[in-house]
């Protein structure tokens, strides 16, 4: 076969461990770009397709938390139960591509291919997601913050791969937003994600497309739950809103590059974090 | 409109494949691992409908149907296909004939240079599968992963508020 087609996790463990040096193929929607029009040769290769495991998500209300399979497709992310339990997900999902490039792409596509700006991964930080990964050793879980380690790089080793993603369900509100050139089917220039856990008190910010990994605003935060009180019912003082605006951007860490320059980059994720910490108390 | 032919692997070149499509089941032979699903029925099963432009799945002119999901036929790897029922442009009509939609897209003026015309049939068709009924923003929405770049997509609108009234009205 030209394609490894693997049928169970198990059967993925296995063929994977034979041929490290086979490539995942997920949606496609990033790998086929790169074959296409960048010269990519690809040898051998795994295809995810056909194995269902992946594509499944379960919801565990005595922990509060939702398990994600790798394999489930930005289009069942934006609607629904997914949708309803982890909204900035569903925004970010509603933001990927067009809707031929959702129906295709996936969740671990976008943790394989690593990119800073893939449309889930501020969701994922910000929401201090935990990786679920196998390979021949057996499984380990890896934090968010570990798992991305620069531009289309993260902590995978040989022969592992993405099974699930598992996110705690937030009391409170969260919301992803991003700035591009276009409305519909766009890059990010600048991206951020921002969750209010209002029974604790405390936001999670996290920037897309303003580092080579996805930025936690650690400081900005901090400052924040010095500076207000982030509980059910309290209010916003717009000069706080925009001082942290101004404290994430510093936070960033954006290049000049094809896409946008790096002062427009550290302007816009301000804009985009000031803007969420307002809509997170209206 | 020049599309990107990928260069042949001698060491894959005697593999062989099968795609369901259109509800056939059709011999792939010589693939190279690496051809889209876009090249694979454009090049060799002569089925030229989806079209190739921008082969990174920006531009929806080579949409098809992959298991009852619009996708960009340049983004699946054709290999990877097999066991998946795939519609095409030229699946949708019975034995050539146009189908609601195609009729619509003529009479509302909605194709002028006519390249992106099969991406929109094919994503058109499958939106009203799945919502009959759409509204205008969620038609737009349906729709935008396919970009003309000659009517100004109005008369494309016109066209599918067209077909669902038609259905409608005949259901």
């Amino acid at each position: 076969m030209p394609v490894l087609i693997p049928r169970s996790v198990d059967e993925l463990v296995e063929v994977f461990q034979e041929h490290p040096a086979a490539k995942l193929l997920a949606g496609g929607t990033d790998y086929m770009v790169e074959v296409n029009l960048h010269g990519r040769k690809p040898e051998i290769m795994i295809s995810l397709r056909q194995v269902k495991e992946l594509s499944e998500w379960s919801m565990r209300a005595s922990q509060s938390r939702i398990t994600i399979g790798a394999g489930v497709p930005y289009a069942d992310m934006e609607h629904g139960e997914i949708a309803r339990l982890v909204p900035a997900l569903a925004q970010a999902a509603r933001t990927v591509g067009s809707p031929q490039i959702r129906a295709a792409g996936t969740l671990g596509g976008n943790l394989g291919t690593c990119s800073p700006a893939g449309d889930s991964l501020p969701v994922l930080a910000a929401l201090d997601a935990t990786i679920h990964v196998i390979g021949p050793e057996g499984t380990r879980d890896i934090e968010f913050a570990d798992f991305m380690v620069g531009v289309k790089r993260n902590s995978l080793q040989p022969s592992e791969f993405v099974h699930s993603v598992s996110l705690p369900i937030i009391a409170g509100w969260q919301g992803y937003a991003k700035v591009g050139t276009r409305n519909a089917m766009v890059i990010s220039t600048a991206s951020a994600c921002l969750v209010r856990d209002s029974d604790e008190g405390i936001v999670t910010i996290a920037l897309g497309s303003v580092g080579p990994t996805i930025i936690r605003a650690h400081s900005a935060e901090a400052w924040l739950m010095k500076s207000a009180s982030l509980r059910a019912g309290a209010t916003l003082d717009p000069s706080v809103a925009e001082e942290f605006g101004r404290q994430v951007a510093l936070e960033s860490r954006p290049i000049d590059d094809h896409r946008s320059t790096a002062e427009y980059r550290r302007h816009a994720v301000g804009v985009l974090a000031q803007r969420l910490l307002t809509r997170s108390f209206s | 409109m020049s599309i990107n032919i990928p260069v042949s692997d001698a060491t894959q070149s005697n593999e062989i494949y099968s795609l369901r499509v259109n509800g056939q089941v059709r011999q792939v032979k010589d693939a190279w691992i690496g051809e889209s699903l876009l090249y694979v029925l454009r090049e060799r099963l002569g089925l030229p409908g989806a079209k190739g432009a921008c082969e990174q799945g920006e531009c929806g002119s080579c949409t098809v149907i992959v298991d009852d999901k619009a996708v960009c036929s340049c983004l699946v790897m054709a290999a990877d296909a097999v066991e998946t029922e795939i519609l095409t442009v030229e699946g949708l009509g019975p034995d050539g004939a146009l189908t609601d939609v195609q009729s619509a897209f003529l009479s509302e003026g909605g194709v002028q240079c006519g390249f992106c015309t099969p991406g929109f049939i094919v994503a058109v068709h499958h939106l009203l599968e799945n919502n009959p009924q759409p509204t205008d923003d969620e038609i737009r929405e349906a729709l935008s992963g396919n970009i003309c770049r000659c009517t100004g997509y109005g008369r494309i609108l016109e066209a599918v508020k067209t077909v669902a009234d038609q259905r409608r009205k005949s259901s």
